[in-house]
């Protein structure tokens, strides 16, 4: 071509180098362990970290233009699809709750890793780490910010988008990923890199973002679909990252192994957890579906998974544990999920429905295993009971689990019918569990645990009310407190999709757009 | 032998980028799904620069790639002039 750039000064390889390496130095006012001191602590031992590499070898000024070019296109289309009434083109209102579900469960958590990887690349001596760190962090304020903003046009039109940092800190199921991540970011700077940047990074985040916002553009949300691949296509990056810490921990001290390996143990459990409410948003919040959560977790879990736990034997690494019963499990833990959701629809800040028949005819096509003979009865059962007028909204609270907050609801692995417990006796406290991973994570560092911060106790403590509430007083109804305190308004943010203040809204808006009526 | 894959979005820059990529590596196999392209190859897979320097008819920079890209996997080896996915296994 006549427009031939001109041979780049420096390759590649060569300018990672020099925009990478040298730039820190061995301090001598201070001792470095005090200037770096939570690099140590864990028991890892590094001892060459200039053998730090990012294979994509991208330094800032590369990394400012396309993240530039990104930013471009993404708010071309988030105005566009504003401008354009996009809201309108989803394919069924009742789509809108998984997004209610995403900004409130999962961008604060995006916020929450900008500032762990921010915390953790200071710590951090070597000056590679140190920089794939920053832009880590730098990629995930942005995530924040992008799903906030995309989000925000539901706000102006639909319930439940109000105050979500409000209700991170307050809603009992919004606690299940907020202590996924301040268990990571309480962490050391080398477990929050396998917890984050491998477990969740690696194994976890296309189970996020590929299938469910495939999904998104499926419904006709191309607001989500936009910035679910612009932060998805940082992902790569962040997984690249993820890869290369775990192998260049390993290869820098045999002793890191086994450190290592419970790390992965844990934080694959504990983000598999997290992961039941994506599981519940692809089967049941995604009117038209595109895959089903067992397809995808065997696609990006399994396969994926399966070929990089491979590649990581040579080091000695094994796949982590409690696959067998996550085998298991695949069949039952979505629907599971749904089932209590609509259980505590009255609490919640999104809908909930009974599937309709031929969404039920998918979910039994797709979980011939289970859902015929476990869960399309008693959906079915509920269904007729709400017809009748007996729609029962679950108002006791539920037993939660220690580690993973989640409610007692996930089944012994191979009997469907008979709910999980475990428990443990610590100092001169009963604590309870969901699951041997959960028991296992929590008997390894109690003293951490002992401090979780449970929704359900906390109202029974008395700490969920607004101030000058008297939960003796004479007809005191602790639900409508404690909604007062999520501050959710009973009837308009919580309850059943159907007979909501969105659904009439949306089918009116919808009416406008088409007709001149 | 362990698949290796790249998600690319679906749009006017990547088109033919897909295309090269298919070229260059045939015993990949190519998954249309909405909004974006998997590919997905056993053991290895490969994107060359001149392949979609051709196809496009203009230089490109295979960082680029960035803009589009939404998801890959295996071990990430990327110069000037190529950037290959493989597992070791």
């Amino acid at each position: 071509m006549d427009m031939k750039v001109g041979k780049k000064k420096l390759g590649l390889k060569e300018k990672y180098q020099h925009m990478t390496r040298g730039l820190g130095w061995e301090t001598t006012y201070q001792s470095m362990d005090d200037v770096f001191p939570f690099v140590k602590y864990e028991g890892i031992k590094i001892h060459d970290w200039d053998k730090w590499e990012d294979p994509f070898r991208l330094t800032m000024d590369a990394y400012w233009k396309y993240q530039a070019e990104k930013e471009r296109k993404l708010y071309a289309i988030i105005d566009a699809y504003a401008q354009n009434n996009g809201h309108l083109n989803v394919t069924d209102a009742r789509y809108i709750n998984a997004i209610k579900l995403f900004l409130n469960g999962i961008s604060p958590l995006e916020y929450m890793a900008h500032r762990g990887f921010a915390m953790t690349g200071r710590q951090f001596p070597g000056v590679g780490a140190r920089v794939a760190c920053l832009m880590q962090s730098l990629d995930e304020i942005r995530h924040a910010q992008t799903q906030i903003h995309s989000l925000s046009n539901y706000n102006k039109y639909y319930n439940g988008f109000h105050e979500y940092r409000h209700m991170l800190e307050r809603v009992w199921y919004l606690s299940v990923p907020r202590s996924f991540f301040d268990d990571a970011v309480t962490a050391g700077p080398f477990e929050f890199m396998v917890a984050i940047g491998f477990s969740f990074e690696y194994v976890l985040t296309n189970l996020l973002f590929v299938p469910f916002v495939s999904g998104a553009a499926y419904n006709g949300d191309m607001g989500t679909m936009t910035f679910g691949f612009s932060a998805q296509s940082d992902e790569a990056r962040h997984m690249t990252l993820g890869l290369e810490v775990i192998k260049f921990v390993l290869e820098q001290d045999p002793d890191n192994l086994p450190i290592v390996q419970q790390w992965i143990d844990k934080w694959t459990w504990r983000g598999y957890r997290v992961l039941t409410l994506v599981g519940m948003m692809m089967d049941y919040m995604l009117p038209k579906r595109i895959m089903s959560w067992k397809e995808a977790w065997e696609v990006y879990f399994e396969e994926n998974g399966g070929a990089l736990f491979k590649d990581l034997a040579r080091y000695g690494i094994r796949p982590p544990k409690w696959l067998d019963q996550i085998e298991k499990d695949k069949d039952h833990i979505s629907h599971q999920a749904w089932a209590t959701f609509y259980n505590y629809a009255a609490a919640c800040n999104f809908h909930t429905w009974i599937p309709t028949d031929d969404e039920l005819d998918w979910l039994s096509q797709k979980y011939p295993n289970s859902f015929d003979k476990y869960y399309r009865p008693r959906l079915e059962h509920w269904r007729e009971e709400a017809k009748k007028g007996n729609r029962f909204y679950n108002k006791t609270l539920p037993m939660l689990c220690q580690t993973c907050q989640i409610p007692m609801i996930f089944t012994e692995p191979g009997d469907p019918t008979q709910i999980c417990y475990r428990e443990v006796d610590y100092k001169d406290n009963k604590y309870h569990f969901c699951s041997d991973g959960c028991k296992e994570i929590f008997e390894h560092e109690p003293e951490k645990y002992i401090q979780a911060w449970l929704p359900v106790h906390q109202i029974y403590q008395g700490n969920c009310f607004e101030e000058g509430v008297d939960p003796t007083a004479e007809g005191f109804d602790p639900l409508s407190a404690v909604l007062d305190y999520y501050h959710l308004a009973q009837g308009r943010d919580n309850l059943d999709f159907e007979g909501s203040e969105d659904q009439k809204n949306f089918e009116m808006w919808r009416g406008m757009a088409t007709k001149n009526a | 032998m362990s698949k290796v894959f790249i998600a690319l979005q679906t749009n006017d820059d990547t088109r033919q980028i897909i295309q090269a990529i298919l070229a260059d590596n045939p015993h990949a196999v190519c998954n249309e799904q909405p909004a974006m392209v998997k590919i997905d190859a056993e053991g290895s897979l490969v994107v060359r620069r001149s392949t979609i320097e051709e196809l496009i008819g203009r230089d490109f920079d295979l960082q680029e790639l960035h803009i589009n890209l939404i998801s890959l996997t295996g071990n990430v080896d990327e110069t000037d002039d190529e950037l290959t996915l493989s597992w070791n296994a």
